[in-house]
């Protein structure tokens, strides 16, 4: 499956048009600078509709993962290519875009979650340019991370995110925005440092042959990484089960879990959350967790099977301490965007039990459950976002009754949140059920006792929703206004998509279906 | 010249000895003339240093107007000479003056880095304004900055360990007048005596274990130490003695630790030209005559030398990371940070293999660009707002945008995160330890380089985070040839991160044999 445009395949387009954008805010004269919100929401737009065209094009049967004639819209260009030395070997990086059923469902939702996060920053005021700029530049970080099939690739894009979050936290962020930022900066440097190392041990282990001159070189291509006959006899990584196979794993592993955000590694997200602007939480919590997710079953589950079966069992555990203490988290808050944010740790738990899982409809169920997660948070923190845009507070305490005053937003309120308490005939159950279908059948009693985070999700949630919504409205709040298109424009695209996921979720079941498959069987083989 | 003259003598020594005979001894000049005189062939890039460093005293002495001007362009027809002959060398004899230099492309990489590090010195010294208090002694400083060249220019290609002495010491200095170039100002000549007592006390201990390689091997070239290593009959403890006080000279000069005490001082009392060529040129032409001897040592299994080395890394890395973390003034700041550089650099010497030395070349290369520019940037802030503290930093984003923004790639570059090309020098270091399985090692350097994310974040976040405190004293001096000078120090930074073949080709190239 091909599609360019101008000979410049669509992955590109879709990578690099935030940067022509950027480019052009860059020479926006300062008189004109409210121009630079247009610029980045007609990138995004473009996006969107480029994403769409991958949607439609995109051939449902082909599995990819580690097939090259399986991985769709492909773009290999060699990038960077020097000459044979003596230790490094023919260094050739490549430039390889691909997608697969694992990568379509995250550039949909990353399109989507982009697009509404351009919207909520229509009301920033501080340096403009600079904000749109930066967004844009976190744009093509997060593109590329779904795209990319060249680890190197990959892993600068995964890096080329951290500073535009920095400063988007740091200068646009509430009041502890300093402490948050450089949090966020330290865990996730540590976390990808982590990556490099394992990345570096592995294009030594590695060796394929050169298609064309018959010679012998390492390799920073992911697919042939995933083969076991690529790895070179005594190389650090050779075989299966070895001590230094762990430990790659486990430091991939950490990497990734970092991201996602696992225990006890979350403690920066919810700060990070906390003090971001309202569109960066949503970007945070939309997109970039599902990064963590995104790399386990990209990169860590397929070239380390035989580590992965190993420790499955602790990472299931991870995964269920994640979901019950996310929640018991959530229900102690006051502050209502930290609930939001400790709640998204308890429902990325619910991801990795899925994977964790090793079967078809766990990995399914984790695949969907990310999805479904971005949707319905980002619109929590949107319903947040236009809270506290009229009050300035997130106190819980200091509200009650909103549900007469403002009767439309209280409607979309009641979708998002009984979808992310997992409601049936709304998408968050869907992915949860999944999810819990094939944790059970490997891990019995650590997915019935994860199941109690149902229940303690639901506590908080209607607990909030009563706090908040229900009962007596303090006088203060008297004057408070009903929410404006620009803001039903962000919520109602967004809870269209939850309740047509609860109903009809096969659109979305299709894509993914045979890529997991694959990667099931690929790692059952082990 | 005082080299040819030592050689002078050494030869005629030598040949009195073999020689007796009055016709033969006339014979022996003949022969010994000849080999100096085709010797002389190949140090015309050395010849012009010297020529542009006379020429340059000569101009001192009597123009009377427009002296700073015609010091430049002296010194750029210099450096493009040099610069012109360095590429047409040939290597067809590479050990000279009877092995006292070796003309190698290895070489010639540093001199290549030595030169661009002298050039955007010199351009840097138009822009300085701490260089005005001196106009009467400008003639000086740019004739000694010259002499720190050829210092450095012997140093990279000395192979013979009195070569080595007198070209560490011709550096050294030189830079003790550099540093203390502005004598009005107290705290430089307070750095300029502290320099020249630790120097002089490194290079006393370095002298000592020179005198004993020579007991132990009755030569001081290295390819004859070599030989003698590799057949390995001395006795282990005297040798790492030796090998101890010569890492001390080396060390002093590269501020690894515990030799680094003077680093901070220096940096902070020396104009911030001269910081910006200490802390590059010194440095790496240091870390070139220690990887001679450390290929020197490859094969040596009797002392432990990659274990020091080792440990030596793990502690500058460690010490100069976190003893940054405190530091407010930027000068001080920068050579902690210059201090853990030398450690990373070190990694490349530990696997003691091709390996490391590419790694370590690269390293070197893009060290260059990165460290001029964090100094350039510092020095229009120092300027900006007559501070050196780092709270001139805070606001900076606001009033000066492409400074800012150039010096936030810089420190990421210096931290080593992708896209730019300090990832890529970072890459090959911590995979040369991995091919050499000393994976213990890199997750060593990897966490030193998140603690100096640390620090290098608290200027970006002075200038971003936080409102201006400090009043902008001098305007317009961050005009449009100044923007220029960034920018060429600014894209290699950013190209070689994205597309690092040319540079890792002509690391390639020139590689020590």
């Amino acid at each position: 499956m091909q599609f360019t445009f101008l000979n410049i395949g669509i992955l590109t387009w879709l990578t690099f048009l935030p940067l022509v954008g950027m480019l052009c805010i860059f020479f926006l004269p300062q008189k004109k600078s409210q121009l630079a919100k247009w610029i980045t929401l007609g990138c995004t737009t473009i996006q969107l509709l480029l994403a769409t065209i991958i949607y439609i094009k995109f051939d449902r049967t082909l599995a990819g993962v580690n097939s090259i004639e399986g991985m769709q819209f492909k773009e290999i260009f060699p990038w960077i290519s020097i000459n044979s030395t003596e230790w490094f070997g023919k260094i050739s990086i490549q430039y390889f875009l691909g997608i697969d059923g694992l990568s379509v469902p995250m550039i949909l939702l990353t399109a989507i979650i982009s697009f509404i996060a351009v919207l909520a920053s229509w009301k920033i005021e501080k340096s403009v340019k600079g904000y749109f700029s930066l967004f844009l530049l976190l744009n093509t970080g997060m593109f590329g991370v779904f795209v990319a099939l060249d680890f190197f690739l990959f892993f600068i894009f995964w890096e080329l995110m951290l500073l535009p979050m920095y400063f988007l936290i740091g200068v646009w962020g509430g009041e502890r925005r300093e402490y948050a930022a450089v949090k966020f900066f330290l865990y996730t440097l540590f976390g990808s440092v982590l990556i490099l190392l394992v990345m570096l041990a592995l294009y030594f282990s590695v060796t394929v042959t050169d298609a064309i001159t018959g010679e012998k070189m390492h390799t920073f291509n992911m697919l042939a990484m995933m083969n076991p006959q690529n790895f070179e006899n005594n190389s650090l990584l050779f075989g299966l089960h070895t001590y230094w196979r762990y430990i790659a794993f486990i430091a991939l592993f950490i990497g990734f879990a970092i991201k996602l955000p696992l225990f006890p590694f979350h403690t920066w997200l919810p700060d990070a959350h906390v003090e971001a602007p309202t569109a960066i939480s949503v970007i945070l919590a939309g997109i970039l967790l599902k990064m963590g997710g995104y790399g386990l079953v990209r990169i860590a589950l397929p070239i380390f099977p035989d580590a992965a079966i190993h420790y499955v069992y602790p990472i299931a555990f991870l995964g269920f301490i994640n979901i019950v203490y996310g929640a018991l988290c959530a229900m102690a808050q006051k502050d209502f965007k930290k609930l939001i944010a400790y709640s998204s740790v308890s429902h990325m738990g619910i991801v990795v039990l899925g994977i964790a899982a090793l079967n078809t409809q766990g990995m399914v169920g984790a695949m969907l459950q990310m999805f479904n997660h971005g949707t319905i948070t980002a619109m929590l923190f949107v319903i947040v976002g236009v809270l506290y845009d009229r009050t300035h507070t997130r106190q819980i305490s200091e509200f009650g009754g909103l549900m007469n005053k403002m009767p439309k937003y209280s409607a979309l309120v009641v979708i998002a949140f009984f979808a992310s308490l997992g409601l049936p005939g709304l998408s968050g159950f869907i992915s949860e059920a999944f999810s819990f279908l094939g944790a059970f059948q490997t891990h019995q009693w650590l997915t019935i006792a994860s199941t109690s985070g149902i229940v303690l999700t639901a506590a908080y949630m209607l607990w909030t929703f009563q706090r908040v919504y229900l009962g007596t409205l303090p006088e203060k709040w008297n004057s408070l206004q009903d929410i404006s298109k620009r803001e039903l424009l962000m919520l109602v695209p967004l809870a269209i998509i939850i309740i047509f996921l609860g109903i009809y979720p096969t659109p979305m079941l299709e894509l993914m279906n045979t890529s997991v498959n694959a990667l099931v069987e690929m790692v059952k083989v082990k | 010249m005082f080299l040819v003259g030592i050689h002078f003598l050494n030869f005629r020594k030598n040949m009195d000895s073999r020689f007796r005979g009055n016709d033969l001894k006339k014979f022996c000049i003949r022969f010994m003339i000849e080999h100096i005189l085709s010797s002389l062939h190949y140090i015309y890039p050395e010849i012009t240093l010297l020529g542009t460093i006379l020429t340059i005293i000569i101009a001192d002495v009597f123009l009377s107007s427009h002296k700073k001007i015609s010091f430049v362009i002296i010194a750029f027809i210099g450096i493009f000479l040099l610069a012109t002959f360095l590429i047409q060398q040939q290597f067809s004899l590479n050990a000279i003056f009877d092995g006292m230099l070796t003309i190698d492309s290895f070489a010639r990489f540093f001199k290549l880095l030595i030169i661009a590090a002298g050039a955007f010195t010199i351009l840097f010294s138009l822009n300085s304004s701490e260089l005005t208090t001196i106009h009467q002694r400008l003639g000086e400083y740019y004739a000694i900055l010259f002499t720190a060249m050829l210092g450095m220019f012997l140093m990279v290609s000395a192979t013979h360990l009195l070569t080595l002495y007198l070209a560490i010491e011709l550096t050294s200095i030189s830079f003790y007048i550099l540093v203390g170039i502005i004598k009005e100002r107290q705290s430089s000549s307070e750095a300029s005596l502290k320099y020249i007592l630790y120097g002089a006390f490194s290079s006393g201990v370095m002298l000592y274990g020179l005198s004993l390689f020579y007991g132990m091997f009755g030569s001081l070239e290295f390819s004859a130490i070599q030989i003698a290593l590799i057949e390995g009959s001395t006795n282990p403890l005297l040798l790492l003695f030796a090998t101890l006080c010569l890492l001390v000279g080396l060390g002093y000069k590269i501020s690894i630790v515990p030799f680094h005490f003077w680093t901070p001082d220096v940096y902070e009392g020396a104009p911030i030209t001269i910081t910006a060529f200490l802390s590059v040129a010194s440095k790496i032409s240091g870390f070139a005559l220690l990887m001679r001897i450390v290929m020197m040592f490859s094969e040596v299994k009797e002392i432990p030398l990659q274990q020091i080395l080792i440990i030596i890394s793990i502690l500058t890395m460690t010490i100069g990371n976190l003893v940054a973390l405190w530091q407010n003034n930027i000068k001080r700041f920068l050579a902690y940070s210059s201090i853990a550089h030398a450690g990373y650099l070190l990694l490349g010497c530990v696997t003691m293999g091709k390996e490391g030395l590419m790694a370590m070349m690269l390293y070197s290369g893009i060290y260059l660009f990165m460290n001029l520019g964090t100094f350039y940037v510092a020095m229009f802030v120092a300027d900006i707002k007559q501070s050196e503290h780092l709270d001139a930093y805070k606001g900076l984003g606001k009033s000066f945008p492409f400074l800012s923004i150039a010096m936030v790639i810089f420190l990421i570059s210096l931290t080593g995160l992708p896209p730019t090309a300090g990832f890529i020098g970072k890459l090959y270091l911590f995979s040369s330890l991995m091919n050499a399985k000393l994976v213990w090692l890199a997750l060593i350097a990897v966490i030193n380089s998140i603690i100096s994310l640390y620090y290098y974040i608290r200027i970006i976040r002075n200038m971003f985070l936080r409102d201006e405190e400090l009043p902008i004293i001098t305007h317009n001096i961050f005009l449009f040839p100044q923007k220029i000078l960034l920018l060429l120090l600014l894209l290699p930074t950013i190209i070689f991160g994205m597309y690092f073949s040319p540079l890792m080709e002509l690391v390639r190239s020139s590689i020590l044999k």
